[in-house]
């Protein structure tokens, strides 16, 4: 499966899809990018004057990332052409701030995969390989 | 004069139960449970999702716990016979036996 195949699988879209690309992907981990656009809506707000990614969407990349493109790529067996995901826990710390047009590179690591619902240990790194964020994460995945 | 003994209605009799089964799972069921319910309210036929309030994101997260907790497995179609508390223990006891 290649990392366009899952990016077009995301339920996500413009100005709420965090992934540019997809760079590795096994059963149990992934690795992907994003570049956070220096005109992304919630800088206008978040803060005043002083521009900073917001911690929940550094948690949402994260999330589509180190979940849900993790999430489809397991699934890629099974129909999911009505697939809902639903974010369920998150446990994070945040270390370094991440500002406009900086590229952050997700991973994840599977911790399970039962009865549909992922949990994974996912971190968030700057382009010197500086951890900005670490956690875990889980959701479920809904195929009616 | 004695009384006899009260029959139970229910297929699984509350005297054929290990109660430290029981003991264990509400242990269990406790940590999942939202703010406006408590341990008190977990009764044998208590509806997991529909009366104690237990999401299904949770509901895997205490199967999970009984797996390790009975060192059992449940499989994917066992999770949605488990809608009560007795259920649940049905389905525990059956494998814990079973082991």
């Amino acid at each position: 499966m290649k990392s366009q195949d899952i990016i077009a699988k995301l339920p996500y879209t413009n100005p709420f899809l965090f992934v540019d690309g997809i760079d590795e992907v096994q059963n149990d981990y992934i690795s992907g990018h994003y570049t956070f656009k220096e005109d992304s809506f919630f800088y206008e707000g978040h803060f005043k004057d002083h521009p900073v990614t917001p911690g929940v969407i550094l948690t949402e990349c994260m999330a589509q990332i180190g979940l849900v493109s993790l999430g489809i790529f397991k699934l890629k067996d099974q129909d999911i052409s009505n697939l809902t995901v639903a974010f369920t826990n998150a446990e994070v710390a945040f270390l370094k701030p991440v500002f406009p047009s900086q590229k952050v590179i997700v991973t994840s690591k599977e911790i399970f995969f039962r009865f549909n619902k992922l949990k994974c240990d996912v971190v968030l790194r700057d382009e010197q390989n500086v951890i900005c964020v670490k956690g875990s994460l889980a959701g479920i995945f809904k195929i009616p | 004069m004695l009384q006899p003994l009260m029959k139970h209605k229910s297929p699984l009799n509350k005297l054929d139960m290990n109660i430290k089964h029981y003991e264990d799972l509400k242990g269990i069921i406790k940590i999942y449970l939202p703010e406006d319910v408590t341990i008190d309210d977990i009764e044998l036929t208590s509806h997991l999702t529909q009366e104690l309030n237990i999401n299904s994101a949770n509901l895997v997260d205490i199967v999970l716990d009984v797996e390790d907790h009975f060192d059992i497995t449940i499989e994917d179609d066992e999770i949605e016979k488990m809608e009560t508390v007795q259920s649940a223990i049905a389905i525990i006891e059956s494998k814990v036996i079973a082991n």
